[in-house]
């Protein structure tokens, strides 16, 4: 094999809070070698983004490092000084981060902040600085770059943006480039868009590429080397074909299983059941104000036009990228967003535009669930009064005593003990919060619940939990779910419809086996094209 | 027994806040912030000096007039426990614990014979035979006697604390960290009668310009602080609340309306407002003579119309803040969790999104106390502050203008008033920082 370019062995990181030291990365080794993509996986928590950090010496000031040694070609990084550091951080080893959207500084142009890297590690005169800035910007396949060089990171779209930072990253030339979860923030076909990017860099200019992610099938596109972390240790290393046909640790084997894959998905025929929710050619619009009377000069279609229809206790999955308007439907369908145009019928009537008391009669009919269990709750009340919320409002008549122990069955029922009603939110994990969200929206019986993402934020072995509580909710109770998700996967397991959202319409809609299997319309082709998919081959 | 404007409004103050914890007493929910406050040091060693200056601000807020005296004055209670304090007056300044005025005179020793020299005073250690030989054993005789009185005091005190240590109240207060709070209470007691007995012979704190107990003004200004601190605040918050949370919740022409409203009284010169009212105050008090016939109701009224206007120039700085918070909350997922739920709009308001803001109206309150003390001092310096008969430290700043600019410098007042203007300010921050960290569940559980 090739000379390795970073060799790590026994690095160890501890944080030191107040009344503990919590292990964050524990005693691993591994190797990088020359232009090879090395992956690493994990869930969160467990220590990818912290040896990340380690290596770079980037680590917070409550974090202690140690080890026996950290290689980088021939220095050792744990002996080397700070300057020297200075030295080695985006000059020889870069780094791309999650979110770009936070990565740039808003106030300074894109080809400002490429120019920067550049100034700092090279002596070029401006003239030089400017045509290597358009030639990164035209690796990273920015369209017209001199003319765009100028522009600022407001005016780019998400995808554009992490190019950018690929730019900015390539700007030290570095040796090796540390990509932490770079496609996380972003929609699934623009996922596959940047990794083929990062891919085709890589081969062209030899660099090494670590590429730290949660989603295991996405990293196996790509990377040669697969490690598998869990709780601060590496349980496995190997070459990635051979990790998928022949996983060796009991973890891994859970990480694969944990999968969502196609063939799960329902192929029986959906029994026709009477309508509980169906829409009729509904739109939402936003508004746009301008001049200084605040005329409203057009409007903005987030929802054009979309007619579905929900069964009773059948699951609808609603999926589209972000920005092409499901949450603002699921918003008109609560009645959160006033104007909503069109007919929204519940078992035959009208229920768009309701006011006043009828509306609040709606509202123990239909609940939502949340995407970010952080903040969907009230950071403020205890578990117990988040789950009471609903029946004190909307189911009056019921006596304190009785709203206790509804609130201790309803926690059981979604697999947490009762005691539970007595602490916080933020003492609980996101999958744990998410099982609130799910009691607190129980509370009130709905028929309906509209799920807007609800796994999106959470771990693949919590996601497949707070999936199957779900469905077995549904087999309890009969209740219907709208799903609103990007990630094609998860629907294959829960969803009995499926309906494609773009740009505001409904573009392809069908029973999920359907759809998946023989899709229509080449945006739902293109669609599951970008799934990444594990090959076995 | 008279009751003043002030008076009647912090008795019901206390009266409400004490309704008020006595219906909460057995809120779940308030249990845990609670303990968590009792479990924190630095909280409860600060409750207890607080509430050393708030029993004496409400000493100080029981007036009555005292019978068989030549003079027709009101006094409170605290004046006639500390009677020797206001009574013994000297003729000019005088050093704390000296014997001596503070400036030379003229004394006349036989017919023939005179002497420019510091004559002694007419109170201050005059027991003394020979001030510069006695008097350091003197005051440390009498330090130690106040001492043991205070000591004996406390004795008393631990000794009925021990009677009910075994019963329910006894097991209660075990909770809340009785050795911190003894400690204090026993240092401030035994501090306290220390002074008392020093006081009665010395002028701990030296004399003001028209020969006044420093001491007397110092302890007689703990009220006016609290006064403005307090009713102002009070004034002032239900209107940054109201106006912001709804500005904020609403928006459209609710916010229009609000952020109008105070944009046009941010932009008026508080300083104008203020003097106007205070102006309009004096000439109402000029022409109803009638029914103002002492001191101590013009005095208490300008101070009541002082925080009035204070509290209404005042609130529109938190209020943004709020609004703006408000504005960022009512996004978040458990709002519309809440409106989902069929929540009421005034149900979101006051179960999400006031608690939410807790911690901006505590922080800013608690910035606002020792704001409001020293936008007095101001005010005073301009002569439409509190009336100058009235005891306040902004007064005694105010004096220590020319004091500190004349030739030995006269600095006693000044440290006077800093002292317990400081450890009033301290307490307050350090009491409220404990309160906003218990009731923000995210903090550590421990409370350290």
């Amino acid at each position: 094999m090739a000379n390795s370019v970073l060799s790590v062995k026994g690095l160890s990181v501890q944080f030191q809070t107040e009344n503990e030291t919590v292990k964050a990365v524990d005693n691993i080794s591994f190797d990088i070698f020359e232009a090879e993509t090395f992956g690493l996986v994990g869930e969160s928590g467990s220590g990818k983004s912290v040896s990340a950090l380690a290596v770079l010496r980037l680590l917070p000031h409550s974090a202690k490092m140690n080890g026996e040694y950290l290689y980088f070609k021939d220095q050792d990084l744990l002996t080397l000084t700070e300057m020297g550091m200075c030295e080695i951080r985006g000059r020889r080893i870069a780094m791309i981060f999650q979110d770009p959207m936070v990565a740039l500084n808003p106030v300074k142009s894109i080809g400002f902040q490429i120019a920067e890297v550049i100034k700092l590690h090279f002596t070029v005169s401006s003239f030089e600085i400017q045509d290597r800035v358009v030639e990164l910007l035209r690796q990273v396949e920015i369209p017209s770059p001199e003319s765009r060089m100028n522009d600022f990171p407001h005016q780019f779209s998400g995808g554009q943006l992490q190019r950018i930072m690929i730019a900015v990253a390539l700007a030290g030339e570095p040796d090796l480039l540390i990509a932490d979860e770079p496609t996380t923030a972003l929609d699934v076909t623009i996922q596959a868009q940047i990794l083929i990017l990062l891919k085709a860099i890589q081969a062209r200019i030899g660099m090494s590429l670590w590429l730290i992610s949660h989603d295991l099938a996405l990293v196996s596109t790509v990377v040669d080397r697969v490690a598998v972390m869990q709780r601060g240790h590496i349980v496995e290393v190997a070459p990635t074909k051979q990790l998928f046909k022949d996983p060796k640790h009991t973890y891994t084997q859970t990480l694969l299983a944990a999968l969502p894959s196609f063939n799960s998905c329902k192929t029986k025929a959906v029994l026709t059941r009477n309508n509980l929710l169906e829409l009729v050619n509904v739109r939402i619009s936003y508004p746009i104000r301008k001049g200084i009377f605040n005329r409203v000069v057009s409007h903005m279609q987030a929802v054009d036009g979309v007619s579905f229809s929900i069964q009773e206790g059948q699951t609808l999955a609603l999926v589209g990228e972000s920005g092409c308007g499901k949450t603002t439907l699921a918003k008109g369908l609560l009645n959160l967003i006033a104007e909503v145009e069109g007919q929204v019928l519940w078992a035959g009537k009208k229920i768009n535009g309701l006011q006043g008391e009828s509306l609040r009669l709606m509202r123990s009919k239909i609940q939502i669930i949340f995407q970010d269990p952080f903040l969907s709750m009230n950071p403020r009340m205890l578990v117990g009064q988040i789950i009471d919320e609903g029946m004190r409002s909307l189911h009056s008549q019921l006596s304190f005593a009785d709203r206790q122990s509804k609130v201790a069955e309803l926690l059981q029922q979604v697999g947490l003990p009762a005691e539970c009603a007595m602490r916080y939110p933020h003492e609980f994990s996101g999958g744990q919060r998410q099982r609130i969200c799910i009691a607190r929206a129980l509370a009130v019986q709905p028929k309906l619940i509209i799920c807007d993402e609800p796994t999106s934020a959470l771990d693949v072995s919590v996601q497949e939990k707070i999936i199957e509580l779900l469905k077995s909710l549904q087999r309890q109770y009969g209740i219907s779910y709208l799903f609103i998700t990007h990630d094609l996967a998860v629907v294959a397991e829960i969803a009995d419809e499926l309906a494609v959202m773009y740009k505001g319409k409904i573009v392809e809609s069908g029973p999920v086996y359907q759809v998946l299997n023989y899709p229509q319309q080449p945006y739902t082709q293109r669609l599951l094209n970008a799934v990444p998919k594990i090959n076995f081959d | 027994m008279i009751i003043l404007w002030t008076d009647a409004l912090i008795y019901l103050l206390l009266i409400s806040s004490i309704s008020l914890g006595f219906l909460l007493r057995n809120n779940e929910s308030l249990k845990r912030p609670f303990n968590k406050i009792a479990a924190n040091k630095s909280a409860m060693v600060s409750m207890v000096i607080l509430l050393f200056f708030l029993a004496v601000g409400l000493l100080d807020s029981i007036h009555f007039r005292e019978e068989g005296q030549q003079s027709s004055d009101i006094i409170s209670v605290l004046d006639y426990c500390v009677k020797p304090l206001w009574q013994q007056n000297e003729k000019t300044y005088s050093a704390p614990f000296s014997a001596y005025l503070y400036s030379k005179e003229y004394i006349t020793l036989t017919a023939e014979h005179q002497v420019w020299t510091f004559p002694r005073l007419q109170f201050g250690g005059s027991h003394l035979a020979n001030p510069e030989l006695e008097k350091t054993s003197d005051v440390f005789m009498r330090l130690m006697i106040g001492l043991s009185k205070g000591f004996s005091l406390c004795l008393v005190g631990l000794g009925i604390y021990w009677l009910f240590r075994g019963k329910s109240l006894g097991y209660k207060l075990h909770q809340y960290r009785p050795g911190f709070i003894g400690t204090t209470i026993i240092i401030l007691m035994m501090g306290g009668a220390g002074l008392m007995e020093l006081s009665t012979h010395y002028h701990v704190l030296g004399t003001d310009k028209v020969g006044e107990d420093v001491f007397y003004q110092t302890i007689k200004s703990v009220r006016t602080g609290l006064v403005i601190g307090t009713l102002t605040t009070f004034i002032m918050l239900p209107l940054a609340i109201i106006f912001g949370l709804l500005a904020g919740f609403y928006r459209g022409w609710v916010d229009d309306l609000i952020q109008y409203l105070y944009t046009t009284l941010n932009s008026i010169p508080s300083v104008l407002l203020i003097a106007a009212s205070i102006l309009m105050v004096q000439v109402y008090m000029a022409n109803h003579a009638e029914s103002f016939t002492n001191l101590e109701s013009r005095a208490d009224l300008r101070l009541l119309f002082l925080c009035l206007i204070l509290g209404v120039t005042s609130w529109t700085g938190l209020c943004r803040m709020l609004r703006a918070e408000t504005l960022k909350l009512r996004e978040m997922g458990y709002i519309q969790a809440a409106t989902v739920l069929g929540v009421k709009p005034f149900g979101i308001i006051a179960q999400h999104i006031l608690p939410n803001v807790m911690h901006i109206i505590l922080i800013s309150v608690v910035l606002d106390f020792s704001a409001l003390v020293l936008a007095e001092a101001v005010l005073s310096y301009i002569n439409i502050g509190v009336d100058p008969s009235t005891y306040s430290w902004g007064n005694m700043i105010n004096g220590a203008r020319l004091e500190m600019a004349r030739e030995p410098v006269v600095w006693w007042p000044l440290i006077a008033a800093f002292i317990f203007m400081f450890v009033l300010v301290l307490t307050a921050n350090l009491f409220a920082d404990a309160v906003r960290d218990a009731f923000d569940p995210r903090r550590s559980q421990n409370g350290q």
